[in-house]
């Protein structure tokens, strides 16, 4: 049987939901898999609901157009829950049964009863992933959390690598393959100022994506084929 | 060169050559030569490359040997036409314009198409509807050229989203249509456009259709010739109609035609002169067949506890269906219909005799294809026909609604997502007759 999942991203403006799509997407390809990606935004600005649908496989992929019931949702924010900063209402809409839903929060959110009802009677699988924490810690920013969300899901899924992942961030950053719009350029360019150097950019990217994969196995959360990986100590700056 | 090399490599045939100072532009397209049609479908070796659905249709007009082709704005399939004037500057298309709007656009590939040189142009949605008058002026015409229709919403209110509503109305044209399901497609089909809609005894034009946006702005794996090879110029001269002679035009023609004389000759003129134009799409099968292969594609239709009939995207969609369904332990064949004019009418009477339930799922509100297969197989099948799922107005077509129209035909459930599961059948109830019937 294919291993196949359906992946919705929401998150808000500036924080890389369609770079972290585009990084998994790329992972998943360099693994030898396939994947396609579909973003979704209105204008682009800061805080701002975004979406992005991501498709991997190990078969080929036919499908095309946004995912309306996905296997797995990711949730960058927690406004998108708490605020309703989201396209898709509420968060978790068109869960296929036994899905997960993986959510950017230091600790178990308290949902609204009728939502906590109808996530466990579709029997989800609620994955609280303290992303942004874990980016501060590592890199010493916040910026890396979708390289956080991107490791969990990577060791989640099991249909890419670590070093399928490495290169894909590699290939973000040095430019091969990518298009990126005008405010993730100008976005690029502050952070690549803010690290003088491309390579410790880059560094610090990994570093947050093997934590990530990292915390997913510890927590039993990965596929059975996925082991733990070494973890460079990016100390925080 | 393996897929994988061709996966890495940084140089697609997409990228525009790099220019050097006073290099001939035209250098690379004047080296390309002329290959036979059989040779260029049938036996020149492919690479892959994964690309957009403009950029196939880029590819196709390369190897297309164009004379003519002109352009007018309209998304989703602007960014064609501008990949097009990319090659009249590289010198692969020895005329390029942008006409000032559909109607002039359609009667100039008309004018280019009677002066006897190959035409090709492509539009969407509302520009096809302005368009086309002169589009179904076309076949009467018994003109060939290749049109490319990247299909968006036209109804009301204004969306630029997939829809291939527009299909409907150029079905009835007298012209020849295909509907392309992916990038491949997109690229074959134009390429094997031009050379049956030069064929004398079709001498037809033939529409290439898209779902906008799905096909034309996403990418997918192309397997492609080499950019240097042609299909064969169109040999106008040899042709069935005479060309238009400019310097000695046929007044007398223009002054005495029979068919503004309203006389019964008249009408009968009219009357054999559209025999002769469905009679031409009627002899363009075998061409399709021979570089095509075929009008449809089928896929384990034998023993089959349902099959999906579908085309374009819709197609896409219900291969991934048929995947869910095969996990489910529910063994579903799939029909890809490529060719809508002529329609495949002999091969679903065929496939579909003894099936027992056909899904129809479309990307439309009127369902145009779940009509033509009621009306191609009736009395030829006893099969229940579930014309749905459909969406439109932009929506994308969950591969689960497919899924449940399918387990709704075979358990008798209703179905939960499509309020008029439109049902017709030899064995059914005469209400769910009537019901299909009120709803299609």
């Amino acid at each position: 049987m294919a291993k196949r999942f359906n992946i919705r991203m929401a998150g808000v403006g500036g924080q890389g939901v369609v770079t972290g799509s585009h990084i998994l997407s790329t992972a998943v390809i360099n693994a030898g898999g396939e994947s396609t990606i579909v973003p979704f935004y209105g204008s682009e600005k800061r805080m701002a609901p975004v979406e992005s649908y991501v498709r991997v496989s190990d078969e080929p992929i036919y499908e095309i157009g946004e995912i309306t019931f996905p296997h797995i949702i990711i949730i960058f924010h927690p406004q998108v829950i708490t605020h309703g900063k989201s396209y898709t209402m509420p968060f978790y809409f068109g869960l296929k049964e036994d899905g997960i839903a993986l959510i950017n929060n230091d600790g178990p959110m308290n949902l609204h009863k009728d939502q906590a009802r109808e996530l466990e009677e579709r029997r989800a699988k609620l994955y609280y992933f303290p992303a942004t924490k874990l980016s501060l810690e590592v890199a010493g920013m916040d910026l890396a959390t979708n390289m956080a969300l991107m490791g969990c899901i990577g060791a989640i899924t099991g249909l890419t690598t670590m070093a399928a992942l490495d290169q894909a961030v590699k290939d973000r950053f040095l430019g091969k393959g990518f298009v990126v719009s005008g405010g993730t350029a100008a976005l690029d360019s502050v952070v690549e100022r803010k690290f003088k150097k491309k390579q410790e950019l880059i560094d610090k990217n990994v570093a947050v994506i093997r934590a990530g994969w990292n915390y997913a196995v510890d927590h039993g959360w990965a596929a059975p084929s996925v082991k733990k990986v070494e973890a460079p100590a990016a100390a925080a700056v | 060169m393996s897929e994988a090399e061709v996966k890495n490599s940084p140089a697609t045939s997409v990228a525009a050559p790099k220019a050097e100072a006073k290099k001939d532009p035209h250098a690379e397209a004047k080296k390309q030569r002329v290959v036979t049609p059989e040779y260029m479908f049938h036996e020149a070796p492919r690479t892959k490359e994964f690309i957009t659905g403009s950029e196939a249709a880029k590819e196709a007009i390369r190897r297309s040997n164009v004379d003519l082709a002109i352009a007018y704005p309209i998304t989703p399939q602007s960014e064609t036409m501008q990949l097009v004037g990319v090659l009249y500057g590289e010198g692969y298309v020895k005329e390029y314009y942008r006409g000032e709007e559909e109607v002039g656009v359609m009667a100039a590939i008309a004018g280019g198409s009677r002066s006897g040189v190959r035409c090709y142009t492509a539009t969407a949605g509302p520009g096809t509807l302005r368009g086309l008058e002169g589009i179904a002026s076309w076949p009467g015409h018994r003109l060939p050229a290749v049109a490319m229709f990247t299909c968006r919403v036209v109804n009301a209110p204004l969306a630029i989203q997939p829809d291939n509503i527009e299909v409907a109305y150029l079905l009835n044209c007298g012209m020849i249509v295909f509907h392309a399901e992916n990038q491949q497609d997109m690229f074959d089909f134009t390429m094997a456009g031009f050379i049956i809609s030069e064929k004398n005894d079709v001498t037809l034009p033939v529409g290439v259709c898209c779902d906008g946006f799905f096909v034309t702005h996403a990418r997918g794996y192309v397997r492609m010739q080499e950019r240097g090879i042609k299909l064969p110029p169109r040999e106008a001269y040899h042709g069935a109609v005479p060309v238009l002679d400019a310097e000695n035009p046929p007044a007398r023609l223009s002054r005495d035609a029979p068919v503004q004389k309203s006389n019964f000759m008249a009408y009968n003129i009219h009357a054999v002169w559209q025999q002769e134009v469905w009679a031409a799409v009627e002899r363009s099968r075998k061409y399709i067949n021979q570089y095509m292969g075929g009008l449809l594609t089928a896929e384990n239709v034998d023993g089959a506890e349902a099959v999906i009939i579908a085309s374009g995207s819709a197609c896409a969609q219900s291969r991934e269906a048929v995947r869910i369904c095969a996990e489910k332990g529910i063994k579903i064949g799939l029909i890809k219909v490529r060719s809508l004019r002529p329609f495949p009418t002999k091969e679903l009477r065929e496939l579909c005799k003894n099936a027992k339930l056909i899904v129809v799922p479309e990307f439309n509100i009127v369902g145009w294809l779940a009509k033509e297969v009621a009306t191609a197989i009736y009395g030829y099948s006893k099969a229940k026909i579930i014309g749905g799922p459909r969406v439109y107005g932009g929506q994308s077509m969950p591969v689960e609604l497919i899924v449940d129209e399918v387990e709704s035909g075979l358990t008798g459930k209703k179905s939960t997502n499509v309020a008029m599961s439109q049902v017709m059948g030899g064995t059914v109830n005469q209400d769910d007759v009537a019901h299909f019937m009120r709803s299609i």
